[in-house]
């Protein structure tokens, strides 16, 4: 099976086949000895994983594994939390994000979030994705900031839906159509590196389908990394799959691997569904 | 009681007695509970009444345009509906971004360490102060201090002093109904906290601050302690025309019409008292209308 190019997604790299390729991507997140606090409690214990650029790596483990709280120490928005302590260190492109003279929110214009329940902001469709470029001045006239809205729009699959109704609010379109909107809405910014945090936990399975088939074309653009609690989901989507337990990293490996041969017992009691 | 039941599982009788005298106790409990509503309401509608029937005719267009004259059918509110509507809004004017930022910092940049508690509970304390310290504080600091004289601005002042911590709570309140969801999503787009406060949190949060604001107003458009104190006039024949002018409300004008011994400026005074009723009932109206238009939003 060809490995194909990277920028041209085919069926042959949709299936397991591409692995090569996916192997040789350079390192976009790396991160070492993290342990991450609320309070005194440790939600992560000590976990050191290396992301790569431009593959889909999914984050699977029960609830309260610690996988969304490992996400969101990615773009520092556990920050906002009161009582949070992190050590360690997250290197993206080789830069630390927890040092000091970090500026948390250029880093979070470039590690862009999606979450579990969409959160338009209360305002329209165009709105919602013009704010991005708004308040970071990405954008000066209102030519390019229409041009970079629908080219938002369009990466996201949402264009055609939405194109003759871009001034109506944004809550109501349907759940599917705002999780997409808030997709559109952090490509807009043009980030490096997209986390998603169980973005199809609530939506149905065809706009279930919609999310993963446009996740699958953005990683040829972005580096994906998908919190998830389905684990077809994790199977599907992923090129990377890592299973976290009681806030540790139990296994990290290629997708295929972690659902096929994984090397702990832990792992694949789990992904067989024998407990979790 | 008797117990005529043959049914096996009837309950002992001394357990029936205990039940018919607690249903007994309910019902009268009710009673009172109801009685006490109706006696409230009776002098409410008894004082509503009285004061349109002694007011009632009173009013008319005259009434609202004319100033205030020794002949008590010729007198009018004029000077005094002006003044009332122009202090409020001036109030408004202070209170609401003084309010809205001590709120903001409170709510949003501060932190919950053991000071921020303390103003905290020194803002709840500070919305129980008689409004008449507010008035000495106005004289001492607005009147004298910064030399305001007896004028609209000291007036508003004062009363802004007054409304501030109900705004101040009541803006808090506000900031706390937006949901976390609606910042993090602003935060991750790479927004600074103050983008996310101003473009996302404050307009979502705005309805129910300004609801807050309009309820903070009713309580001083019927201030007149305050404002007498830090020297409003009593007789005033001309509009205010500048924030510096003197003035009088419209509360002011009803205990100065109410002092008097002749029957005319009673009736003028009930008169008097209706203007003032359906200015308030027209502010609280609007914060009710504010609210549901806020709740629709949400909820769609």
């Amino acid at each position: 099976m060809s490995a194909g190019s990277p920028l041209v997604p085919s069926l042959a790299a949709r299936t397991r086949g591409g692995g090569a390729a996916v192997a040789d991507r350079p390192v976009k997140i790396d991160v070492e000895h993290l342990n991450f606090y609320y309070g005194q409690k440790r939600a992560l214990e000590d976990i050191s994983i290396k992301l790569r650029a431009n593959v889909v790596s999914a984050f699977i483990g029960p609830s309260g594994c610690g996988k969304s709280t490992f996400l969101r120490t990615l773009n520092r928005m556990n920050d906002i939390i009161a009582g949070t302590r992190v050590d360690g260190t997250v290197l993206i492109d080789n830069v630390n994000i927890y040092d000091p003279k970090i500026d948390v929110v250029g880093l979070r214009r470039r590690v862009g979030m999606v979450f579990q329940k969409s959160n338009p902001f209360p305002k329209t469709i165009f709105e919602n994705v013009a704010y991005g470029l708004r308040i970071n001045g990405m954008a000066t006239s209102k030519a390019e900031v229409h041009e970079r809205v629908e080219a938002s729009l369009r990466a996201a699959a949402l264009w055609e839906e939405v194109k003759d109704r871009l001034h109506d609010s944004a809550l109501a379109l349907s759940g599917g159509q705002q999780q997409r909107l808030c997709i559109a809405r952090a490509l807009a910014v043009k980030p490096k590196v997209l986390l998603m945090d169980e973005p199809a936990s609530a939506l149905d399975p065809i706009a279930t389908q919609h999310i993963e088939e446009l996740i699958y074309d953005l990683k040829k653009d972005y580096t994906i990394v998908i919190v998830t609690h389905n684990m077809q989901q994790a199977a599907r989507v992923s090129d990377y799959t890592a299973f976290f337990w009681l806030g540790r990293l139990v296994e990290y490996d290629r997708t295929e691997k972690i659902f096929t041969a994984p090397a702990e017992k832990l792992t694949e009691d789990y992904v067989t569904g024998r407990f979790g | 009681m008797a117990s005529p039941s043959s049914l096996p599982l009837a309950a002992p009788p001394d357990v029936d007695a205990g039940i018919a005298r607690r249903r007994v106790l309910d019902l009268v409990f009710q009673a009172v509970a109801l009685l006490v509503l109706l006696a409230v309401l009776a002098a409410l509608a008894a004082l509503v009444y009285s004061i349109l029937h002694d007011g009632l005719g009173r009013l008319s267009w005259a009434f609202l345009t004319s100033y205030t004259s020794r002949r008590a059918s010729q007198s009018g509110v004029f000077p005094a509906l002006a003044g009332s509507v122009f202090i409020i809004m001036l109030t408004a004017a202070i209170a609401l971004p003084v309010g809205v930022a001590a709120a903001i910092y409170l709510e949003e940049y501060g932190t919950r360490s053991r000071i921020a508690r303390l103003i905290e509970l020194n803002i709840a304390n500070l919305a129980a102060v008689p409004s008449i310290i507010y008035g000495l504080l106005g004289l001492g600091l607005f009147v004298r201090v910064l030399g305001f004289g007896g004028s609209i601005l000291a007036g508003a002042s004062t009363l802004a002093l007054l409304v501030l911590p109900v705004v101040i709570l009541s803006t808090r309140e506000a900031l706390r109904t937006v949901p976390m969801s609606l910042r993090e999503g602003s935060y991750a787009l790479g927004a600074t906290k103050w983008q996310t406060i101003w473009y996302q949190v404050l307009p979502v949060a705005l309805p129910g601050i300004l609801t807050g604001l309009i309820l903070a107003l009713s309580r001083a458009i019927g201030e007149t302690a305050p404002l007498i104190t830090i020297g409003a006039l009593t007789y005033v024949p001309f509009l205010p025309d500048s924030v510096w002018s003197p003035f009088t409300v419209l509360p002011i004008q009803i205990f100065n019409w109410v002092s008097r011994p002749q029957v005319e400026f009673a009736q003028n005074a009930a008169a008097a008292i209706i203007v003032l009723l359906v200015l308030l009932l027209t502010m609280n109206a609007t914060a009710i209308w504010l609210r549901d238009r806020f709740q629709k939003r949400r909820s769609s």
